[in-house]
């Protein structure tokens, strides 16, 4: 109980850090940010009373309590060049449950996948599927994920006939985004189940096992999943959330109306606010999913003492 | 009379040389007890018997020369030159590879500016190669010195812990895009950007090994024999962690290129007259949806990938071959 509350604490003290940093290096940018179309028909007079207006003209500790204090209200200012005089919350709101749901469909997609493969990998070792989950896991962990996307999107959509952008009324519009978003988690989860089974297999209540005569199946399946499972139990939080942040590529290239997507179109159109609000979502996502796998994994084993954790894994 | 006489025959049989120094022959001093086991030779013998790796190396090493040599070429072009027809005057413009209609010859083509796509990839490789190593060796510098002060000085475990924990918790891809947010586009600021977060894995890694190394019975051992510390660092911990720190430089590298690769696709990377693999790739990928022109997006990721796999694969299979436990 004690772990938890110091993990809390932690990670609240984390969020604060990288808001005050975000906070503090947006305001390092240029004022043309905060303006939109039109900067350069402003004179000097208009442009500090803009500024003024923002309150961008007090001081910097001040501008970072009413910072702090317009979070407290889940105020994430207005965007500028996006969608002018709109709230913040308002635009990221419908973004984040098509994302949500990108992400969910994937996960699981994945986790089906990477898990038998991983499994099919360790049962095999050194034969044609561990070599095959090999080349495949390498591939995937190497090659920048936007090339394979690229190629998938070319290849995929003459082969199979299948449409080339996201569009929420067309059922098949969805399979490849969630293909690509589930390419790397496949890989991951296959790669870790894998090493994990490979190592327990190795022990001695496996043997005690074969030993009293259980099936190679059996043993599998009631034992060694269950211990190589546990330090997987860690990650998926995280790349739940993830997922929001994690589909820069997929949902830009799909132009599926998503947070990632977004994030590169308000960084191409200079719109601050909007900028900042995202990063802040996002870093507060992984922070969050990083919690929450510490405190899943301890409660999926007992035996993991989490008291002097950090490092040492 | 008689112990007399044997003491005698002794005193005559003995053989003066016996008694002379001998010369030091340090061969000689160590044939016992001693293999003749070098940590390098070892490592080398290893690596040398996954032939996918070998040859993998092969061609990652012949990549990299040929983009160092390839601008001293014959007959090559500039990777920032726009090439105008001198029979029309018109840019030539997405000239596909070795197209015979038109006089010069393109061996990649050209893009949609007229520039010689060959030389724009060779370019873009030295770009995307030198931002790696660069990443790879400070993240290499930094991540060695803070994790061995972490490992090392007792008084520093618990104030670089906390600091790891609050930096590491922040999504790498954040820092990433503020970074680059905020700063001017260009090949430094790309470096600086990576190596905020990269050296944190190396450091951890070094500091929990030598957590693990420095007080075992070996090294009380060597302390307790005198000897010296130069000695115990580089034989008895550094084999241990060659190993690691070789795997974490050599994924830094295709970890770069692919970083390089996200910031140009959000609109962050390198400026367009730098040719890097990234902007290639966006460049290509403009145009990818013309059969006729994806040459542009293939040329460039098949680098990229052949490049990529192949620092990984070496990496990883270097770093099975360094641990000293892997030796026979």
């Amino acid at each position: 109980m004690k772990y938890y509350v110091t993990r809390l604490f932690r990670s609240f003290l984390t969020l604060m850090i990288v808001i005050t940093i975000v906070f503090l290096l947006m305001r390092m940018m240029p004022i043309e940010g905060y303006f939109g179309s039109g900067f350069d028909k402003l004179d000097a007079g208009q442009i500090e009373a803009k500024l003024k207006n923002l309150g961008l003209l007090d001081p910097l500790p001040v501008q970072l309590k009413n910072f702090y204090i317009s979070l407290l209200k889940g105020d994430l200012g207005q965007s500028i060049t996006y969608r002018p005089k709109v709230d913040n919350t308002k635009i990221l709101g419908d973004k984040l449950i098509t994302s949500l749901r990108f992400g969910v469909a994937s996960l699981t997609l994945s986790l089906i996948v990477g898990l038998s493969l991983g499994i099919l990998m360790a049962r095999h070792k050194g034969k044609f599927w561990d070599k095959f989950g090999t080349c495949y896991v390498v591939g995937a962990n190497a090659v920048p994920a936007v090339i394979y996307y690229l190629l998938i999107q070319v290849f995929f959509t003459d082969i199979f006939k299948l449409p080339l952008l996201f569009d929420k009324s067309v059922p098949k519009s969805w399979i490849l985004p969630i293909l690509c978003l589930s390419l790397v988690t496949t890989a991951y989860y296959a790669m870790w189940i894998r090493r994990y089974m490979v190592d327990e297999l190795n022990k001695d209540y496996v043997r005690l096992a074969r030993a009293k005569g259980l099936k190679s199946k059996e043993i599998m399946i009631r034992h060694v999943m269950r211990n190589a499972f546990v330090p997987m139990a860690q990650y998926l939080p995280a790349s739940i959330l993830y997922t929001v942040a994690g589909s820069i590529y997929v949902e830009s290239l799909f132009s599926i109306p998503g947070t990632g997507g977004l994030l590169v179109t308000v960084i191409q159109r200079q719109d601050n606010t909007l900028v900042q609000a995202l990063v802040l979502l996002y870093s507060s996502i992984g922070i969050v999913g990083l919690m929450l796998g510490d405190i899943l994994m301890s409660a999926f084993d007992p035996r993991i003492k989490l008291s002097h954790e950090g490092g040492s894994r | 009379m008689t112990r007399k006489k044997i003491m005698n025959d002794i005193n005559d049989n003995i053989d003066p040389s016996l008694f002379e120094f001998a010369e030091y022959d340090e061969t000689k001093s160590e044939l016992t007890g001693y293999s003749n086991y070098s940590f390098w030779k070892s490592t080398f013998q290893v690596f040398m018997k996954n032939k996918v790796a070998v040859a993998l190396l092969i061609l990652i090493v012949s990549v990299v020369l040929f983009t160092a040599i390839q601008p001293y070429l014959p007959n090559q072009k500039s990777p920032t030159q726009i090439y105008i027809n001198p029979e029309t005057g018109l840019q030539y413009r997405n000239i596909r590879p070795n197209d015979p209609s038109v006089s010069e010859n393109f061996i990649f083509g050209t893009n949609s500016i007229g520039q010689d796509l060959w030389a724009r990839i060779w370019s873009g490789t030295r770009t995307s190669l030198f931002i790696g190593v660069s990443v790879a060796i400070f993240e290499a510098i930094v991540g060695i010195t803070i994790g061995a002060l972490w490992g090392y000085v007792r008084k520093l475990d618990a104030v670089i812990t906390e600091v790891y924990n609050v930096w590491d918790n922040i999504p790498t891809t954040v820092v990433l895009i503020i970074l680059t947010y905020v700063m001017k586009p260009s090949i430094s600021t790309i470096i600086f950007a990576m190596c905020m977060t990269g050296w944190l894995q190396m450091a951890r890694f070094v500091r929990n090994l030598i957590l693990i190394i420095r007080d075992r019975e070996y090294n009380l051992a060597s302390r307790c024999l005198g000897t010296p510390t130069s000695r115990i660092i580089t034989k008895n911990l550094l084999p241990y962690l060659v190993s690691v720190i070789m795997l974490r430089m050599a994924l830094a590298i295709p970890a770069a290129i692919g970083n390089e690769v996200f910031l140009s696709y959000i609109g962050m990377g390198l400026p367009i007259d730098i040719p890097s693999l990234g902007n290639l790739i966006n460049e290509g990928r403009a145009l990818m949806m013309d059969p006729n022109q994806r040459y542009q997006l293939f040329f460039p990721a098949a680098v990229i990938s052949v490049v990529t796999i192949s620092f990984y694969v070496i990496g990883n299979v270097f770093a099975d071959s360094a641990d000293p436990r892997n030796h026979v």
